[in-house]
């Protein structure tokens, strides 16, 4: 079994974040980036596969060359062979799914596990853009996949329950919270994780579907005013409403 | 000159804290509470090859160096000192005696099995007349045939009650040599575990030997080389305790700083009163001058290049750096801080030892002193 995992290098959610000068970008100075908390349950799985059925892990990502990193941590976990898809600074979720079923139909994985989203941005697109792209059978937000030989069965989360499905291979499987539980890079593998070659491809371009015009922090909420109920504070109440908040 | 971690370095880091957060932090209380840290989580820290981190891979290890091991325990000692305790005694100081003065056939034999964690490791030189004047060892160890039989006791030993390995220095016709000696050699026996002020998940207790036979092989380097084998073991065990006080000292300034911004009295946060903020810049410079030392130090051991005084400044300074934040902790925190409610105690009672063990305060000063006067004072 062959499988391919996509993940993304997302800011820490711990971060604390702040729009670039142009006022459309993050400003990553001083920004720890991690894989995305997702992709790692794509991950686990994709080692737990390997492992039961034996074939090979694959973990691509499309971003700059500083995506090295999040590689180099899904190598000491057990993936055999990483890729960066080299992307410019301004792309869409639409080439960053383009760019994966590029890859994809290079390699014809059996299976591509990733995560439900991308806790950056929250476009919640690359699963089915890439499904629709290589025409595999997806099913999103699985929190427990069993593989019984062509028979892929996937159990959802729902509201307020579960939902079991069933498809065949090949097919991309999107990861939910509770998939599993992500391993810790073993010392012996982070070493050897230094050994392993990370593969550097160009990107197809594609034309933005989508552009983002602005970007802001939301802004802090305002201190509330507490008044008492002297005459005084009534009439500095009535102005308030007037003059500040201008609704009477 | 680059004080800049390599990729794997903070890997390594990355993962340990993971580790330290998410699995060992939630059980720090109840291994404090039950004085032991349970044998679940010892097997954990040992699949992820945490127990023999610092040697090489031809005996077991992942060859990260001295450097690497005091990242790891850095990043335990910030959540567990009983903990970080338990993996100095038996990598740093257990192991590592027989890494430093064993034989290729001995550490053959016996390195694997203890860097995988399988077996448990002890140092074990103190006597109830003998520590730091490791020359006056009580303990004999005499040739018999193919047989060295040791006779005698060890005190205070960490590790003892759960070890299978020991690094025994015992006295022979040349003066001290060191052995190793399998806890299951008829005639070992320890003591009841002590009952301790802090650390007290570590398991410290007497090892006896009572006409113990110990193969001839099993001696550790030549005969007589005991003593300068158990002085540079401690040295490594100096430094690696030394970063273990590192990372509590984190862990209570951000502990610290947390609290201070929100308590409030007189109307607003205490971190906004100066006598606060003082606070935590002391311990913010205690932290930065640990650091500094802690990795400049184990830079210099990965290249041979550390003096046993060195280290024993590293001791020096981290362990009453600890004492210092953790005081200073306490007082941010007030009766928070001395709650049990809280770790601030905890941390209170763990760090007072690191300026006992391995040689109090006073004695790395006598080697800081010594070094320096046989030097004519030049550094």
């Amino acid at each position: 079994m062959n499988v391919l995992i996509c993940i993304s290098r997302v800011p820490d959610t711990a971060t604390k974040i702040v729009v670039g000068s142009d006022g459309k970008t993050i400003d990553n100075q001083g920004v720890k980036f991690i894989i995305n908390p997702y992709d790692e349950y794509a991950i686990e799985e994709g080692l737990r596969i390997k492992e039961k059925f034996g074939g090979s892990v694959t973990a691509v990502t499309v971003g700059s060359e500083q995506s090295s990193d999040i590689l180099r941590t899904a190598l000491a976990m057990g993936v055999e062979k990483a890729t960066i898809i080299k992307a410019p600074e301004i792309f869409d979720s639409y080439f960053v799914a383009y760019n994966l079923a590029e890859y994809a139909k290079s390699i014809k994985p059996d299976i591509i596990l990733l995560g439900r989203q991308s806790v950056d941005f929250d476009s919640f697109q690359i699963p089915s853009l890439l499904a629709g792209l290589i025409d595999y059978n997806l099913v999103t937000v699985v929190s427990k996949l069993t593989i019984d030989a062509n028979k892929i069965i996937c159990e959802r989360d729902v509201e307020g329950g579960k939902e079991i499905v069933e498809t065949n291979l090949p097919c991309i499987i999107s990861a939910q919270k509770g998939l599993n539980e992500p391993r810790y890079p073993k010392l012996p593998d982070i070493m050897k994780a230094k050994s392993k070659p990370i593969e550097i491809l160009e990107a197809k371009p594609t034309d933005l579907k989508m552009e983002v015009i602005s970007m802001e922090i939301p802004m802090k909420q305002r201190i509330g005013k507490i008044l008492s109920d002297s005459d005084e504070d009534i009439n500095e109440l009535v102005r308030l409403l007037h003059e500040e908040a201008k609704v009477i | 000159m680059d004080f800049r971690f390599t990729e794997e370095q903070i890997m390594l880091r990355e993962m340990v804290r993971d580790f330290a957060q998410n699995e060992l932090k939630p059980l720090a209380r109840q291994i404090d509470e039950q004085e032991e840290i349970p044998d679940e989580i010892i097997k954990k820290i040992a699949e992820l090859g945490l127990l023999g981190a610092a040697f090489p891979p031809e005996y077991g290890g992942s060859g990260f160096g001295e450097l690497g091991y005091c990242i790891i325990q850095e990043e335990i000692g910030r959540v567990c000192s009983s903990t970080a305790t338990f993996i100095g005694a038996h990598q740093s100081i257990g192991t590592n005696a027989l890494f430093i003065g064993g034989s290729e056939e001995l550490k053959q034999k016996y390195m694997p099995a203890l860097t995988s964690g399988e077996k448990i490791a002890a140092f074990a030189l103190t006597e109830q007349g003998a520590g730091s004047d490791a020359f006056n060892l009580k303990t004999k160890a005499e040739l018999v045939g193919d047989e060295w039989i040791i006779n005698g006791e060890k005190m205070w030993i960490t590790n003892a009650p759960i070890a299978d390995i020991f690094s025994v220095f015992a006295r022979t016709n040349r003066g001290i040599s060191a052995f190793i000696v399998e806890k299951n050699f008829p005639g070992v026996s320890t003591g009841a575990p002590e009952k301790k002020l802090g650390i007290r998940g570590s398991k410290t207790s007497t090892v006896t030997f009572e006409n113990v036979r110990v193969p001839k092989e099993n001696l550790i380097g030549a005969e007589g080389k005991g003593f300068l084998i158990a002085m540079k073991t401690l040295d490594a065990g100096r430094l690696g305790l030394g970063a273990a006080c590192l990372g509590a000292c984190k862990e209570l300034l951000e502990m610290s700083v947390a609290y201070a911004k929100t308590r409030k009295q007189f109307n607003e946060p205490i971190a906004n009163f100066q006598a606060v903020q003082f606070m935590i810049a002391e311990m913010a410079t205690q932290i930065y001058t640990t650091e500094s030392l802690v990795y400049r130090t184990a830079y210099k051991y990965d290249k041979k290049e550390m003096l046993s005084r060195d280290s024993a400044i590293v001791k020096l300074v981290s362990s009453e750096a600890l004492d210092r934040c953790v005081d200073l902790a306490m007082q941010i925190h007030g009766g928070m801080g001395y709650s049990r409610e809280l770790p601030i105690e905890r941390y209170y009672r763990d760090s007072r030892i690191n300026r006992i063990f391995e040689g109090t305060s006073e004695i790395q000063k006598l080697v800081i002193a010594h070094d320096i006067l046989k030097r004519n004072g030049k550094m």
